[in-house]
């Protein structure tokens, strides 16, 4: 987990994430790595005791985490949710805004980049699950 | 019409400096091209068989002179003196340098365009009617309602890597100039029974390997809905469009697959997740958007009459002008189908000459439509006259709108690396053999469409006659198919039979336009007779 770069204060979860299948035949278990495929609404029953939800992403052109992420944070999950797999530079942003706030890369990326390419953007266009002001909204207040 | 406002233009702005950056980064090696390659490409970024190709939006196809002059100015600048028009409303021009493009984009933003999602597997230009706002039979300007999904698509985060791209097209007429049911999702503006506008959504049509037309999915969506819908439609998809097979991987075959009934309601199940979700822009943006698609001052007094005692200036008017809801003016278009011409382009000194006469004439405005043309949406008709001689002396006043030399061809193997034939040189030879206007004529409206593959960027599916360049044995061939079309009786063409070779499948239109004159019935257009006749007649007549 060296190469994990996190946007949470707390503090970093040291179970490791297990796969879906066997998180949903084990109680106890308190992080899941799902993969690009699976369905992220079969986690919605124990988002409580969830604190790592890892979503993985075997090409950086398969956008279906980006989805997975939203669905997750709609439904009001507030643990950690990492980004991992081929996680590249200008992805992070809309990962972001989808609501990761851990990137876990197979390749490293510098954090300093990380955080420009993160923040280069005052403004957005879509209300989504980072709850960040969309233009619209500050159009008319 | 639209107009950005101070966190439009910060957005394109930003988009400028972030491209300076990953072009310098891809220069210096620090990205390689498969890194790469998915930055370029939404920034409109193709590398083609010789060059880079470079595709800049024009949003639901409006453009100003100003932004007009500019598009002659990046040909002249960074091109070969000229662009060419798309069937999506947009221009591209074929011989960019990458060290180029961030100066581009930055010429773009300094009058309010951009290259953004021109391509890539994201939403790209939301396309609409190129009559809008001046055609009597809309029921409201579809402008608006594609300028908030352009705001709304740009940059989405979710919906930037989709299995495959994504083309919205926006109309509010019965009257489909905008091929709507031949997108991803095609919207119509309706009124419900309170009155109240809202959208009908059409999803899963498309052409490319397996034609769909869209089937109607929601008769009406409310204009503070029109998000969460949207929204809702893409998820769907985004986790259930098929990623292992590109070809297969369109919304179209999503629909297809799982059943229109199946799609429909996982989209209505998420819609009614994602409606509490706050997505929607409050209606009072619908209406500060609306305020910028006002008519403009139009003269009330202005004649009715127009002069035709010039033959070559009559029969352009009879050809080229559509009626304009306001009496007095008329929608004027530019045929840019010359003879012997490449269908969509125009050389810098033309688009800057349409510039100044949508400045001088039309309220300084301009469409781009599907089928590769420029629109003076707002004309004077007693200014018809001086316009003509304008763009005739510029070789812009071809008097062949709809009729079979005003073809669509996609850039085929001249440009493409895609393709398996040429297309443009067919569209060329074609419009050479039916040079004569008299006989074009008396052909009627006739849609003619060439695609150079199975990719169908020429829509030759949606052709009256369509033809599609295949390589047959390391030669090309030419297929020839009958029935297609992209407006409200949307239909797709069938293949005849048999191949032919570029000659060949010349005559083979000129034995079935021959069949045509010879089976019409009164008022009958080309389509109407293969519709009532059949293609078997057809075939009979070509293949013997």
């Amino acid at each position: 987990m060296g190469n994990t770069i996190r946007f949470r204060d707390d503090e970093v979860h040291e179970e490791p994430a297990v796969a879906l299948d066997s998180f949903l035949d084990q109680s106890n278990a308190t992080a899941v790595r799902i993969e690009a495929g699976e369905d992220a609404r079969v986690l919605l029953p124990y988002l409580d005791r969830l604190s790592l939800i890892e979503i993985d992403f075997p090409v950086f052109g398969d956008g279906r985490g980006y989805s997975a992420a939203q669905i997750l944070r709609e439904s009001g999950y507030t643990g950690e949710l990492r980004a991992s797999g081929d996680v590249l530079l200008d992805q992070c942003a809309h990962m972001r805004r989808c609501g990761f706030d851990a990137f876990s890369p197979d390749s490293p990326i510098n954090p300093q980049l990380m955080e420009e390419a993160i923040s280069r953007y005052e403004h957005v266009y879509q209300a989504t699950s980072d709850q960040r002001k969309p233009i619209w909204s500050i159009r008319h207040g | 019409m639209y107009q950005y406002d101070q966190y439009d233009q910060k957005m394109v702005d930003t988009r400028v400096e972030e491209f300076r950056d990953q072009v310098k980064r891809r220069l210096a090696g620090d990205l390689t091209e498969d890194q790469f390659k998915p930055l370029r490409l939404m920034n409109g970024l193709y590398l083609q068989l010789h060059a880079y190709m470079l595709r800049v939006a024009v949003p639901y196809g409006t453009l100003s002179s100003k932004q007009m002059r500019m598009l002659a100015h990046i040909a002249r600048k960074y091109d070969r003196d000229y662009g060419h028009f798309t069937t999506r409303q947009n221009i591209q021009y074929n011989w960019i340098k990458l060290e180029d493009a961030p100066d581009i984009l930055a010429d773009l933003a300094s009058v309010e365009m951009h290259a953004i999602q021109t391509s890539g597997n994201c939403i790209r230009n939301i396309s609409s009617d190129q009559f809008a706002g001046a055609t009597a039979d809309e029921i409201a300007d579809p402008r608006p309602w594609a300028e908030i999904l352009r705001q709304w698509s740009s940059f989405h985060p979710e919906f930037s890597y989709l299995p495959r791209k994504f083309k919205f097209a926006v109309i509010a007429s019965d009257t489909d100039r905008a091929a709507m049911r031949l997108h991803d999702i095609g919207i119509q503006l309706v009124h419900n029974d309170a009155g109240e506008l809202g959208a009908k959504f059409f999803v899963g049509g498309g052409m490319g390997r397996t034609p769909m037309i869209a089937p109607e999915i929601r008769d009406f969506v409310p204009a503070d809905e029109l998000i969460s819908y949207a929204e809702a439609c893409l998820r769907v998809y985004n986790r259930y469009g098929r990623r292992d097979n590109k070809y297969k991987a369109r919304i179209k075959i999503l629909v297809h697959e799982l059943g229109q009934e199946e799609y429909t309601r996982q989209v209505e199940e998420e819609f009614a997740h994602m409606k509490q979700l706050g997505l929607n822009p409050p209606v009072e943006e619908l209406a500060r958007i609306t305020q910028y698609f006002q008519d403009p001052p139009f003269d009330k007094q202005a004649s009715v009459d127009i002069d035709l005692s010039d033959p070559d200036f009559a029969l352009w008017v009879d050809q080229n002008i559509s009626a304009h809801k306001q009496p007095g003016y008329a929608i004027a278009t530019i045929s840019l189908k010359p003879r012997g011409g490449i269908p969509g382009d125009a050389s810098s000194a033309q688009i800057d000459l349409m510039a100044d006469l949508a400045e001088q004439y039309s309220f300084d405005e301009l469409r781009v439509t599907h089928s590769q043309n420029i629109v003076l949406p707002h004309v004077k008709k007693s200014d018809l006259y001086a316009i003509w001689q304008r763009l005739d002396e510029a070789g812009l006043a071809p008097a062949n709108l709809d009729l079979i030399t005003d073809s669509i061809a996609c850039p085929g193997l001249d440009y493409c690396s895609l393709a398996n034939a040429r297309s443009i040189p067919l569209a060329q030879k074609i419009s050479e053999r039916f040079a004569d206007l008299g006989r074009q004529r008396e052909l009627g409206e006739l849609k003619l469409k060439i695609s150079g593959c199975i990719n169908a960027c020429g829509h030759h599916h949606a052709g009256h006659i369509g033809i599609l360049g295949v390589d047959r044995k390391g030669t090309e061939n030419y297929q020839l198919l009958l029935g297609g079309s992209g407006a409200e009786d949307a239909s797709l063409a069938k293949i005849t039979g048999p191949g032919f070779t570029e000659d060949g499948v010349i005559d083979a239109i000129e034995t079935v336009t021959d069949l045509y004159l010879e089976q019409r019935e009164e008022g009958e257009r080309f389509i109407d007779t293969y519709r009532r006749v059949g293609m078997a007649r057809f075939k009979e007549a070509i293949y013997g």
